[in-house]
Formats: structure tokens, C-alpha cells, sequence
């Protein structure tokens, strides 16, 4: 089976992305792409008040996410997040 | 006499009043408000604190001969003053800013080129693109004076772009340089679910508008 069969469209990823947005961001932790360093998404630095919101590292204040609501549509951006480390939720 | 001084100061101010409201009304573009005295500050981030003799303002990518100048040499370049209005995407317009700066036509004008776009890059990392011909004739300048004084660090000082026929988020704050392209390589906002192009008349505030 060649690499190339058993590629899914972006709909198979649909459900699998639901389950991992379930989750409470802010103690998700994020590794900076900028400088590397690696803390919950609530300790990031957010900015708010511009035409979308923009999370920041909370040490070298690169961008770390970015959010867009637009009409009908949510924009996400997380080129300058490493990585993302979502702790299981409590089961009880 | 007393009376009728009156009625007449009553009147005419009632008519004025009147003509104000209506002329400012058109002055607005579909779906903002006038914020008045106002003068919000939206930031993405941090806000940069760039001293003039680290300044420089370069123009760059597809020219002939790229330009850098320093703080002293922007200062001696040709000077325009500007009272213009301008409309924000997150939809308050302020009537009649008064600033000073350099026209775009000038800082372009120190380079052969070809390109048909242009990408603001800005201390912070801000971008946002432009297309040449919405910045030529006039109608864009690099602005270092807002309402006499010099340009305060919060609404873009020591320099901001100023394109008040595009959205505001096109008159980048803290600007340091124009990368000229063949090709429109969207910025900061425009990658994330803002217009391109950004006309409020057109009302062009998100992709597909
Ligand atoms: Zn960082």
C-alpha cells in the first residue's frame, strides 16, 4: 500500500482535532518556537484589544497562537507554538 | 432686540448643528461609528521603544539598488503635512487627524522598480501588504508627527505608515521598511482571516468580503 492510498482528506482529521480541542487551553502547555521555552498556555501573554487576540511568549514575547473570529469562521494560527502538551482531564 | 439676537443664535446654531451631523455622516463608511475625541490603541503586542540613532528605513526587495536611511536623512527628505480621517476594521473612524511625514511617492521614489505590491515590515515583527497603486498619487505617507508633536511609541512613534483610504491596520505602527514584490505576500492580518485589500468604503474587512 503506497503512501499515497492510505492518504485521508482533512475530514478524517475532523473528529481526532475535536477530541484534542476538548480541552482546557490555558493548562495545555506550549513550547515557544522562538526561544524554546515551555509553559501553560495561561502564563502566556495575551493581547486582546487588536483585530484578533495574540498570544505571546511570556519570555522573548514571540507569537506563540493567534485567533481570528470572523463572521462564520474561527482562524487559528500556532506556526510559532513547538509543540503542545495537553494533560488527560480529570476522568471523575 | 436682546430676544431676537437670540432666536437668530438659537436658530443658526440648531442649523449647523444639523448640517455637521449630516455632512459627518457621510463622512463615515458603512458600518462604523464616530469615536470623537477619542484615539483607541489596538496592539498585537508589546509596544517597541526604537531610539533614533538606531532607527533606519530601508527599500528593499525587487529594486534596483536598495535604499537605507538613517533617522537624520528621513528628516531632510521633503516634508507634507496630512489632516485626513481614519476608519478602523474594529469599526471606530476618527474625523480630521492631523500628521506629518514623508509621501510614500518620495520614499519610492529613491528606487527603480517594477514590482506592483509592497510588504510594511515594522519593529515588533508587524507586516501588512499594500498594493503600489493604493499607495501612489499621494495617498500614503510615512508619518513621524501626530497633531504637532512627535508621534508617541503607543499610536506607532517614532514612525507609522499612513493609508487612511485602507483600514487603519494598513497604516502599520513602528515601520521600518517596504519590501517591494512582484507578487501580494499578505501580512500579519491578512493571513488570518483579514481582506488584502482593506477599503471601508467596500467595506473589505475579512477575506471573501
Ligand atoms: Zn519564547
Amino acid at each position: 500500500m503506497t503512501v499515497e492510498s492510505r492518504r485521508l482528506d482533512g475530514n478524517a482529521a475532523a473528529g481526532r482535532l475535536a477530541d484534542v480541542f476538548a480541552f482546557d487551553a490555558t493548562v495545555a502547555r506550549t513550547r515557544c518556537g522562538g526561544c524554546g521555552t515551555t509553559a501553560p498556555l495561561g502564563a502566556h501573554h495575551v493581547y486582546a484589544d487588536a483585530p484578533g487576540m495574540v498570544v505571546r511568549c511570556l519570555v522573548c514575547e514571540a507569537v506563540v497562537l493567534r485567533i481570528v473570529r470572523t463572521p462564520g469562521h474561527t482562524w487559528l494560527d500556532m506556526s510559532g507554538t513547538a509543540a503542545l502538551d495537553i494533560p488527560d482531564g480529570d476522568p471523575s | 432686540m436682546s430676544s431676537r439676537d437670540g432666536g437668530m443664535t438659537f436658530l443658526s446654531r440648531g442649523f449647523v448643528g444639523r448640517r455637521d451631523a449630516r455632512r459627518d455622516a457621510g463622512r463615515l463608511p458603512p458600518g462604523q461609528y464616530d469615536v470623537g475625541d477619542g484615539f483607541p490603541v489596538l496592539s498585537a503586542g508589546p509596544t517597541p521603544r526604537t531610539a533614533p540613532e538606531d532607527w533606519d528605513f530601508t527599500v528593499t526587495g525587487e529594486v534596483d539598488g536598495p535604499v537605507r536611511l538613517t533617522w537624520q536623512e528621513f528628516q531632510e527628505l521633503p516634508r507634507e503635512d496630512v489632516t485626513v480621517d481614519i476608519h478602523c476594521v474594529t469599526k471606530w473612524s476618527k474625523f480630521g487627524t492631523t500628521w506629518s511625514g514623508v509621501a510614500l511617492d518620495t520614499l519610492l521614489g529613491l528606487v527603480d522598480t517594477s514590482a506592483e505590491h509592497l510588504l510594511a515590515y515594522c519593529d515588533g515583527g508587524y507586516t501588512t501588504n499594500l498594493a503600489l497603486e493604493d499607495v501612489a498619487d499621494g495617498r500614503a505617507w510615512v508619518v513621524d508627527r501626530f497633531d504637532g508633536r512627535p508621534l508617541e511609541p503607543e499610536h506607532g512613534g517614532p514612525a507609522r505608515l499612513l493609508v487612511p483610504e485602507l483600514y487603519f491596520w494598513k497604516s502599520a505602527k513602528w515601520v521600518r521598511g517596504l519590501y517591494l514584490s512582484g507578487t501580494e505576500e499578505p501580512g500579519f492580518w491578512e493571513t488570518l482571516g483579514y481582506h488584502l485589500r482593506g477599503d471601508p468604503w467596500l467595506e473589505q474587512r475579512y477575506a471573501g468580503d
